[in-house]
């Protein structure tokens, strides 16, 4: 590279830099790889999951011989779908489509609510408590964390809808949208591999 | 200088100079996003904590010279030792290595004005006092008794509520050590300076990026087990409670995938330091720039699946055992490449054996001493007799003393004039360093022996027929104390007095010498425009000594 490009690309960069350090792109990124980190935490609960399962001998407390299925499947459609929703709301940010976007967020909400609704519902029904055993800890640990993001999302979605009332909130970007798309979606997959390892695989 | 830092005609750039060049005293205390002054908020957190921990070390030596129990408490021994172990680790060597070395000089060394995430990395440094105090506040329940390691069932029945603000403190200073890794890996893989290659990042900058992804895959696992931990200690579940059929070894398998890391999270940023000042204080070309930046990285990958090594007397089977002995083996190569190509740097160097030079060959002297005893230890027959002993002691504190804390000594030797602006004294910097190399080793080469013969680790009183090498550790003891002293007064007057220190003072290449001691505010008036690799001292047939007048004309 010669010098003279080098000094070019250099006062261009260092404008750039100087205005803002904390630029979209690189907040993108660093959101992406704090998921990363996420991820391991669960990671490591579904191992420790999969290793008390199969090395358990009564694995179900007394009285319990396996979990209902329906209605947890049905809160899993729902939250599988909106993240479709969300997608569907960042769609119509990007077009410039304010009342779009705060429809399908709006509807993001709710369906996020009725899943935690619905977990809200299973948990009092169920016979046994987190402190039955190694399979009440497990259940109520895993369903207990994962709903505490499910919670989150549902903040920073709310967060975001407010923000959208801000005139010209979202006319330079919206790192803030599509981080919090982005958690929904890593919420999602998540509450996949939870329910296969705790729902399906009995 | 060695830096080609071309002046622009006309300067587009101007404003910037409108700006504050330097903070007020008081600034350091506040919530400051600069990176520059969070660096040296962790570096002087960090050193207090060392002291803390170093003091509870000196006492446990005192307890331990006699065989009897006859100075400290032996339930105060056991919080001494598990506060200890978890303030060294969490409090000093990891967050000054990473977080002080690491915020410092990163930005610098890119070319950036700053961290990606200035405020995030405000707010991660501004957790690690709290876990420190909620670390110290435990001893008011009694002060946590299970060793830095916990494991359950000890840990579930021991000082209960001591052992969960020990586990919230952990949770605290981890949570601390993801946000900050999440920074240095944005800011290392996007906010280089343009003009500088990817050949041309210093060594530092891989060592730390090869430890912030260590850290973030592996802390978070750490903090999965102390949860299972909290909730068995407080909210009656049963994770790890043996007669309620949870299993212990599960806890070891998720605290171990941590904390062997840890190793590393604690060793691979020295590395980077030592990857620094040996080619400056040498004069010489780095050898093996490629090797030692891979090995970095190759270490962060291997290092992730030796864990077991710790385990192997927890009724590990078989082919664990074999498979993690290779897998240990295996890493114990790139850390070799690292020792061999520093020497080979060192080699036929003009070597100027300042303070932070001393520290830094001290460090390879010790890391050798404490990287061997680790391959014995990685062998399961060997490792099966010296279980427990103190000649696990004597290895670790081989590499994270005169590893890990050497490497943070030559750091601030090095560096310090750039922090400061001014030059640390180098009379006392030297009897430092020979106190320190004499301490380290009359503290903790007998404790092989002590170990050897079976003594075993963490316990207050012990057979009488060990007390004569004990007597040695703990004279040892107190002449580490006796170093840290001398240090402390070092850096303590040269703060406020020492003598003035140039931009430049080693005559170093790497970005963060272009610009003023201690560096303005936003780093440089107009960005450095990198024209030459990190450590092209005395290239082009030049032998070292012909550096320093050929250094001017490197263009």
């Amino acid at each position: 590279m010669t010098v003279e490009r080098a000094i070019a690309q250099d006062i261009e960069t260092d404008v750039q830099q100087h205005q803002e350090h904390d630029e979209a792109g690189n907040s993108k990124f660093g959101f992406i790889v704090f998921l990363l980190s996420e991820s391991v935490i669960f990671l490591s609960f579904f191992a420790g999951y999969i290793v008390y399962k199969t090395t358990t001998p009564n694995w179900y407390p007394p009285g319990v011989t396996r979990l209902e299925t329906r209605d947890p499947l049905i809160n899993t459609i729902v939250l599988v779908s909106s993240s479709f929703v969300i997608y569907v709301a960042e769609r119509y940010l990007h077009d410039k489509k304010l009342w779009g976007f705060r429809l399908f967020l709006l509807a993001t909400m709710a369906m996020g609510s009725y899943f935690l609704y619905g977990q809200a519902v299973e948990w009092r029904s169920l016979p046994f408590t987190y402190q039955s055993g190694l399979f009440g800890g497990t259940f109520f640990l895993l369903t207990g964390f994962h709903g505490l993001h499910v919670f989150t999302g549902i903040l920073l979605q709310l967060i975001m809808l407010v923000r959208s009332f801000i005139p010209g909130n979202y006319d330079n970007g919206y790192f803030g949208v599509e981080a919090t798309s982005l958690f929904w979606h890593f919420v999602d997959v998540i509450w996949i591999v939870l329910y296969t390892l705790i729902y399906v695989w009995q | 200088m060695t830096q080609a830092q071309i002046p622009l005609e006309q300067t587009p750039v101007v404003e910037h100079s409108e700006h504050k060049k330097a903070w007020k005293w008081y600034e350091y205390f506040t919530f400051n996003v600069d990176h520059k002054v969070i660096g040296i908020q962790y570096l002087v957190t960090t050193f207090i904590f060392y002291l803390i921990g170093g003091a509870m070390a000196v006492a446990m030596r005192t307890e331990l010279a006699t065989a009897d129990s006859d100075f400290l408490n032996p339930s105060l021994y056991n919080a001494f030792l598990t506060n200890h172990g978890t303030i060294m680790i969490f409090l000093w060597v990891v967050p000054s290595a990473i977080g002080g070395f690491g915020n410092f000089l990163v930005p610098l060394m890119v070319g950036a004005r700053d961290m990606a995430f200035p405020r995030l990395n405000a707010i991660a440094f501004w957790v690690v006092p709290p876990a420190g105090i909620l670390l110290l506040a435990s001893f008011f329940f009694g002060g946590a008794q299970a060793g830095w390691t916990s494991y359950p069932p000890l840990s579930e029945i021991t000082a209960p509520q001591a052992q969960s603000i020990w586990i919230l403190s952990l949770v605290l200073a981890g949570t601390s050590s993801i946000l900050g890794s999440v920074n240095f890996i944005v800011t290392i893989l996007k906010m280089k300076v343009p003009s500088m290659k990817w050949s041309q990042l210093p060594l530092f900058c891989w060592a730390i990026l090869a430890t912030s992804l260590l850290a973030l895959v592996s802390t978070p696992v750490l903090a999965a087990g102390l949860v299972l931990l909290l909730f068995d200690i407080n909210f009656g579940t049963s994770f790890f409670k043996p007669d309620a059929n949870g299993n212990v070894v599960l806890y070891q398998h998720l605290f171990w995938f941590y904390s062997h890391p840890a190793v590393y999270l604690m060793i691979l940023p020295v590395f980077g330091i030592m990857s620094e000042v040996i080619p400056v204080h040498s004069r010489k070309a780095i050898f093996g720039y490629k090797a030692i930046a891979y090995s970095s990285l190759a270490i962060c990958l291997v290092g992730l699946f030796v864990w077991v090594h710790h385990m192997f007397t927890s009724g590990t089977p078989p082919w664990m055992r074999l498979f993690f002995t290779i897998s240990t083996l295996i890493v114990a190569v790139p850390t070799g490449i690292k020792i061999f190509s520093w020497v080979a740097t060192l080699w036929g160097g003009k070597i100027r054996f300042t303070s932070a030079m001393l520290f830094a060959l001290g460090l390879l002297s010790m890391f050798v001493i404490g990287g061997l005893s680790g391959v014995t230890l990685g062998v399961v027959p060997f490792d099966i007799h010296a279980h427990d002993t103190y000649y696990i002691v004597a290895h670790f504190h081989y590499v994270l003393f005169g590893g890990s804390v050497f490497g943070i000594y030559a750091g601030i030797y090095h560096w310090f004039p750039k922090m400061t602006g001014r030059m640390l004294n180098e009379t006392l910097g030297k009897i430092h360093f020979a106190l320190t190399f004499i301490g380290t080793h009359l503290t903790f080469m007998p404790m092989h022996e002590l170990g050897l013969k079976g003594m075993p680790r963490r316990v207050a009183m012990y057979d009488p027929q060990f007390e004569a090498i004990n007597k040695i550790c703990t004279f040892g003891a107190y002449v580490l104390a006796v170093s840290v002293l001398v240090f402390t007064i070092n850096a303590i007057w040269s703060w406020v007095k020492g003598e003035k220190a140039s931009g430049n003072p080693w005559n170093a290449m790497t970005l963060e010498w272009t610009t003023d001691s201690p560096p303005i505010i936003e780093n440089w008036e107009v960005l450095p425009v990198v024209t030459h690799g990190p450590y092209d001292y005395g290239l082009n047939g030049r032998g070292p000594s012909a550096e320093e007048e050929s250094a001017v004309s490197a263009q």
